[in-house]
């Protein structure tokens, strides 16, 4: 038996390369028996191909692996697994038609012969979820489960294997606080137990919390390894970015403009019948960015799609300048000025079989319609105009969508409907898997952009963005509008609002 | 450096790979037999393809949409036997006369019937939410019960019109020539350049590439999504009638069987033309080489004396072969 705080798993000048693209260059990496090891970088440093190497889904084109002292070559994921070595995804990858206990032992089912042992597995899932204090029955289709509810049971899933070494890539995306400290309580106990965790995440101050060490990579080269006591966020920050930076701070108070955006009492029925949004109103004025705070479910984004068209309101109006936009389609919506980025880029923003220009130009299409057909000069100007704007790293406008990380990605989003010059623009978590250089990127363009008349409103689950450019902050919780605040308050005050446990 | 070339033919190849085994099959059947490299044989074979051609670019739209339509060679059968049905003259009982449309009326009315087929297929599958396989299965059937029951089962012979009726012309869409070129081939071309253009350079066009990719995303971007849903299988009936106008001229008679299982075909044509089943993928130059590629290949077989039993086999091969090639196109570009 091997002590705690010896490396078992260890990446030597680990090289990988895409084609002409090198994403990892070099990189030493060890895991150690009973410790937290956190793996800091922005996306497209190259933390989840590292990730994936040392799983076994894909092979490095240089360098060793060496598992407990010894080289060894994984032919797979199911190789790697079997070796001790297991992997949350970043991704959720669930079969949402199958119910929770399939999905645990999906690939691997108890039983003899042909034959599944049902009734152990929905026992063994039982158990599962009350370590992880989560009240979910195992016949519950996945489907049915909140976001955060799906992100555990992914999490019960590679517990469920007796795992050496456990990556969690982004574990915590889609969970709540209280939820967050379930789950460090859990790889609190895996550790005591001997387990060697591998973690990555964008919420920096969380990562701190748990990890024992820290390895910063930028560009696909490792910049800097500390144990977590002598660090600090800044530190992290710095090595991640090159360079000392903020998110940005609230944009010097100017005057408002007329009002943009009125919501006055909207309700939105879900179809079980429950209020996702119970009598909510606001007003939005010209030039003001609001943020909406709320714990997962808190009906964030029930609220903008709704007022976006995408969901129909049960009750209430949605004014945009003093126009009632309850019977317009979204495309009519658009038109009137109102547009909304939405939460998941993936499934809601981007059309995977264009390219980077076809995507940014999609939402204002008409616009550089010459009769009948596009004309594309017009469309290469409005392209050109979009990737400077917001910024965009591409190798083109011919590029495919899927070349781009997931910053760039979320940029093409935000561009393609500023495309279509709004005047109210409803962002749904713009911040949602991004790395800290683009978070800043993307609130520095909301306030360029809100100075110049446009009214924002903007949803998050993180504090800190709240604080960092909204003029107001809106708490939601449970469907309800539950308190306002202006820039100056405490973290902890909108924390307690929202019904989240604060810890200390 | 001396591995590029090489990643370059292969990626060449895979790109061009239609164009690649129509080519393959007009040298190797015309080194097989001296009858199948001339022009007549070009032109009787390309008047084949034309009507799977248009079914195909009508199925083009729905597939590019994310969409099946298993309903066109029904509607093929039905348009056909409605052309013969008014070609045969139109009795209306309360004036006690007949009416012999002319041609041109015909010619508009069975249009209006495909798209009318095309527009309960569309509000089947954008309004009421049901699954395309199963709208248009459903529709496969009602269209060809339709035309069965109107012909009790029996074939219209007389669509040669007559001079004192004034509607004469009807077989000029299936036998005339322009230029040497058969009509049908004409319209084939047609229809080709036409909904080229549409997709590549029409804001409509734009908009199903979108809708086909990610309809949620399309949507959210402002994206009429279900008008351009309803669209394309109105537009994929519409090209449907065109086929069975041009078939039943072809023939001189319409029967009520006309197209069975031509929809598989003209699925077939969309997929060896590279077109991605789930949508967003493919184009009309693809899906034109398809349709070419199965009727030379077909119309070699039989030239060399292969059994028709054999044809099938290799037909299968051959849209087996090109979804397996699809996949490995897609997944590299994914990769």
């Amino acid at each position: 038996m091997s002590a705690a705080g010896e490396v078992v798993l260890e990446a030597r000048d680990i090289a990988k390369s895409y084609g002409s693209i090198q994403a990892l260059r070099g990189v030493n990496f060890a895991v150690r028996r009973g410790r937290v090891t956190t793996l800091f970088g922005e996306n497209g440093a190259g933390k989840s191909t590292l990730m994936k190497i040392l799983s076994g889904v894909i092979g490095p084109s240089a360098g060793q692996i060496l598992l407990d002292g010894e080289p060894v070559r994984f032919a797979s994921s199911t190789d790697a697994r079997a070796q001790g070595i297991s992997i949350i995804h970043q991704e959720l990858s669930l079969a949402p038609n199958l119910n929770v206990r399939d999905n645990l032992f999906m690939g691997r089912e108890l039983g003899r012969a042909a034959w599944v042992d049902f009734a152990e597995q929905s026992r063994l899932t039982r158990q599962l979820m009350l370590e992880l204090e989560e009240d979910i029955d195992p016949l519950t289709p996945v489907e049915q489960l909140r976001l955060g509810q799906q992100q555990i049971v992914e999490i019960a899933r590679a517990l469920s294997v007796d795992s050496r070494i456990l990556i969690m890539d982004e574990p915590t995306s889609a969970l709540s606080a209280a939820e967050v400290e379930v789950l460090f309580t859990l790889i609190r106990g895996l550790t005591a137990r001997g387990v060697a965790i591998v973690y990555i995440s964008h919420h920096l101050e969380e990562a701190l919390q748990i990890t024992d060490h820290a390895v910063v990579l930028r560009d696909g080269a490792m910049t800097a390894r500390a144990d977590a006591a002598e660090i600090d966020l800044e530190w992290i920050v710095h090595h991640m970015v090159g360079e000392n930076f903020d998110l940005g701070s609230p944009p010097l108070a100017h005057a408002f403009g007329p009002p943009r955006l009125s919501l006055q009492r909207l309700r939105v029925i879900g179809t079980g019948g429950q209020h996702l949004v119970d009598d909510v109103s606001l007003e939005v004025r010209a030039g003001e960015i609001v943020c909406l705070y709320g714990l997962m479910g808190a009906g964030r984004t029930e609220l903008l799609e709704a007022v976006a068209g995408r969901v129909p309101i049960a009750g209430g109006q949605v004014l945009i300048e003093g126009r009632d936009v309850q019977r317009l389609s979204i495309a009519e919506r658009i038109d009137a000025g109102l547009s909304l980025v939405p939460e998941d880029r993936q499934r809601d923003g981007l059309v995977q079989t264009m390219s980077v220009g076809r995507n940014l130009s999609l939402a204002s299409i008409v616009s550089f319609a010459r009769g009948a057909l596009l004309s594309r000069s017009r469309e290469r100007a409005l392209v050109d105009v979009a990737i400077e704007r917001v910024h965009i790293k591409t190798d083109g406008a011919e590029a495919p969508i899927g070349s781009l990380s997931g910053g760039n990605q979320q940029k093409v989003v935000i561009g393609k409907m500023l495309g279509t010059e709004p005047r109210v623009l409803l962002l749904d978590e713009p911040s949602r898997g991004i790395d800290v250089g683009a978070k800043a990127e993307v609130f520095k363009l909301l306030a360029e952009r809100a100075a110049a008349g446009l009214a924002v409103v903007f949803s998050t689950s993180e504090v800190s963005e709240c604080l960092s450019i909204a003029h107001r902050i809106i708490v939601m919780r449970r469907g309800k509008r539950v308190a306002e605040f202006d820039s100056t308050v405490s973290k902890e005050r909108i924390m307690a609002a929202s019904g989240e446990a604060v810890a200390a | 450096m001396s591995g590029a070339p090489r990643i370059d033919l292969g990626h060449l190849l895979l790109e061009g790979r239609a164009f690649f085994a129509l080519v393959a099959i007009i040298i190797v059947f015309s080194t097989l037999s001296p009858f199948y490299f001339s022009v007549d044989n070009f032109l009787i074979m390309s008047s084949q393809v034309a009507i799977f051609g248009i079914l195909a670019i009508g199925m083009l739209l729905v597939i590019l949409n994310g969409g099946i339509d298993l309903s066109v060679g029904s509607t093929l059968g039905l348009a056909g036997v409605f052309a013969g049905f008014l070609m045969e003259g139109v009795t209306v009982e309360a004036a006690g006369v007949v009416l012999y449309p002319p041609v041109w009326v015909v010619v508009v009315l069975t249009c209006l019937l495909g798209a009318f087929v095309g527009l309960v297929n569309g509000v089947l599958i954008a309004v009421f939410k049901v699954p395309a396989f199963v709208a248009t299965l459903g529709v496969l059937y009602v269209a060809r019960g339709v035309a069965l029951l109107m012909t009790n089962g029996l074939t219209y012979n007389n669509l040669a019109g007559s001079a004192e009726l004034g509607n004469q012309g009807f077989r000029w869409l299936g036998f005339n020539r322009l230029f040497g070129v058969p009509i049908g081939v004409l319209v084939l071309i047609a229809i080709a350049l036409s909904i080229g253009l549409v997709l590549a350079r029409s804001a409509f066009g734009r908009w199903l590439y979108a809708s086909g990719g990610n309809e949620r995303a399309a949507e959210l971007s402002g994206v009429p999504v279900k008008r351009v849903q309803v669209s394309v299988y109105v537009l994929s009936g519409v090209c449907a009638a065109i086929a069975g106008l041009i078939l039943s001229s072809q023939l001189t008679s319409a029967g009520p069987t006309a197209g069975t299982t031509y929809e598989l075909t003209a699925i077939a044509a969309v997929v060896i033309g590279g077109a991605a089943l789930t949508g967003g993928r493919g184009n009309v130059r693809g899906t034109l080489l398809g349709a070419f590629v199965i009727g030379f290949l077909s119309n070699g077989l039989v030239i060399i004396g292969v059994s028709s039993y054999w044809q099938t086999v290799f037909t299968g091969a051959v849209i087996v072969l090109a979804v397996l090639l699809n996949s490995l196109q897609y997944r590299a570009r994914s990769g």
